[in-house]
């Protein structure tokens, strides 16, 4: 019954994010909002303070004040240059 | 018999399909290792009339994925080069061969000579740019990247079924600094990612042309070839991301989109010898490589700042006026040079090209005095 209570979301990151995050996806709690998310990421990730990315919640590109669903799929997703 | 009879049997396709291709123009800016596979399949479907726009010469480490090209080639245009190759293949399209890059003054009457406009560039600094000049002409820009393993595709500038049209700013409305990208060409690559994305670009302006099937506008497609997936994301279209480009043809020549590695003074080995032994007092060499990393430079005006541990904060220059900064292949090096600009904005900062690879200076053959 504990589980049924954790708001648990999958994090998926790209490109560069994933590189300096050193994984492409983890399972993280209790994040509400994508002001919530990105102070835990910097706060988690410091490597990322500077990386530009958009987020994306379950396959949308979401703002910054935007609200995070219960179980949602968070992407961070930095542009590409290469070609 | 002729030899579109395989794609005329198609459905959704047919002599009307084709018709519309041999009529249609086609603009690939780049011709590298998006441009090569966009390029082929376009002149092998048919398309009538093919720009291609590439300012480069081809050199050896392009040819593991720039596969228009071979080793007799090196050294020659791509754009020539690309452009005979196809001519060559097709006696009935018609190419036309753009030698210089893109830039703020060509871009708005190359692109408006076109239908669609492919983006197959390197660099960030020309991607907005052929963003903004499209979203000026109103043209359909079929985007595309990459990034080491994974590859990144969209279409923007053109309405979908509800007369919306999405543009890069709005996902990334502004370019990186310069120090968050990685490096601006040398990334590592294996050429059958940019062929996947380079092909995956050629299908989008195809099916655009054809007004076949659902097109990648208001979303993005992500891939990644080390695990092979697709990863599809909506995109919003933020109209007050208007603000951040220019809005007539004027504001375009002006606008500085030199935010990318043209931003860091590249010089060579010679180069900065030259300047160095004018004002050897006031200049430095800075190795910013790993301790690990051979071969050393044991120069007496020679310090070493592994960019690993590199803190701009802590670091001081001030007793000079001219910084060499290099690293191995050259790569690294415009990274520490835009940190360190930041923080002396008046001193001349260079990133030496080629790094110690290239290594072909006075100052590798002196070494230092070791008390």
């Amino acid at each position: 019954m504990e589980n049924f209570k954790t708001n648990k979301l999958k994090l998926l990151a790209f490109g560069l994010v994933a590189e300096r995050m050193n994984l492409s996806s983890i399972e993280i709690e209790d994040i509400y909002t994508v002001n919530e998310l990105q102070e835990w990421i910097v706060r988690a990730y410091p490597q990322l303070k500077n990386v530009k990315y958009s987020i994306a919640i379950n396959r949308k590109i979401v703002k910054a004040d935007s609200a995070i669903p219960w179980g949602a799929e968070i992407a961070l997703l930095p542009p590409f240059s290469g070609g | 018999m002729n030899r579109f009879d395989r794609q005329i049997n198609l459905r959704g396709f047919g002599t009307e399909g084709l018709a519309k291709l041999q009529k249609a123009s086609v603009l690939v800016i780049g011709a590298g290792g998006l441009g090569c596979p966009a390029l082929q399949y376009l002149a092998a479907v048919g398309i009538g009339t093919i720009g291609i726009m590439d300012g480069d010469t081809i050199s050896l480490s392009n040819l593991n994925r720039q596969i228009l090209y071979g080793e007799s080639d090196i050294g020659q245009k791509k754009a020539i080069v690309a452009g005979n190759n196809l001519l060559n293949k097709y006696s009935d399209i018609k190419i036309d061969i753009i030698t210089d890059y893109l830039n703020t003054n060509n871009a708005l009457g190359v692109i408006s000579s076109y239908d669609i406009i492919i983006d197959c560039t390197d660099n960030f600094t020309v991607r907005y740019m052929a963003n903004d000049a499209c979203a000026l002409l109103n043209k359909p820009l079929v985007y595309g990247a990459i990034y080491e393993y994974e590859g990144q595709i969209s279409l923007f500038h053109a309405e979908n079924d509800k007369g919306l049209s999405f543009n890069y700013r709005d996902l990334f409305p502004h370019p990186p600094d310069l120090d968050e990208i990685p490096n601006c060409s040398e990334t590592g690559v294996i050429g059958v990612l940019p062929g996947i994305i380079g092909t995956i670009q050629a299908a989008e302006a195809i099916k655009y042309l054809l007004g076949l099937g659902n097109l990648l506008v208001g979303r993005i497609l992500y891939f990644n070839m080390e695990q092979m997936f697709f990863y599809e994301v909506d995109i919003h279209s933020q109209q007050e991301l208007t603000a951040y480009r220019p809005k007539s043809g004027a504001e375009f020549r002006a606008f500085d989109y030199s935010l990318s590695c043209a931003a860091v003074p590249v010089i060579d080995w010679n180069s900065a010898y030259e300047i160095f032994t004018l004002n050897p007092d006031k200049s430095i060499f800075v190795d910013i490589r790993e301790a690990d990393e051979v071969p050393r430079v044991n120069h007496v005006k020679c310090v070493e700042y592994p960019l690993s541990e590199f803190d701009e904060e802590i670091i001081s220059f001030d007793d000079y006026s001219n910084l060499f900064v290099f690293c191995q292949h050259g790569i690294r090096s415009v990274r520490a040079v835009s940190l360190l600009k930041r923080k002396y904005t008046e001193k001349k900062i260079y990133s030496i090209k080629g790094g110690v690879m290239e290594g072909n200076s006075p100052i590798f053959k002196t070494t230092k005095n070791h008390a």
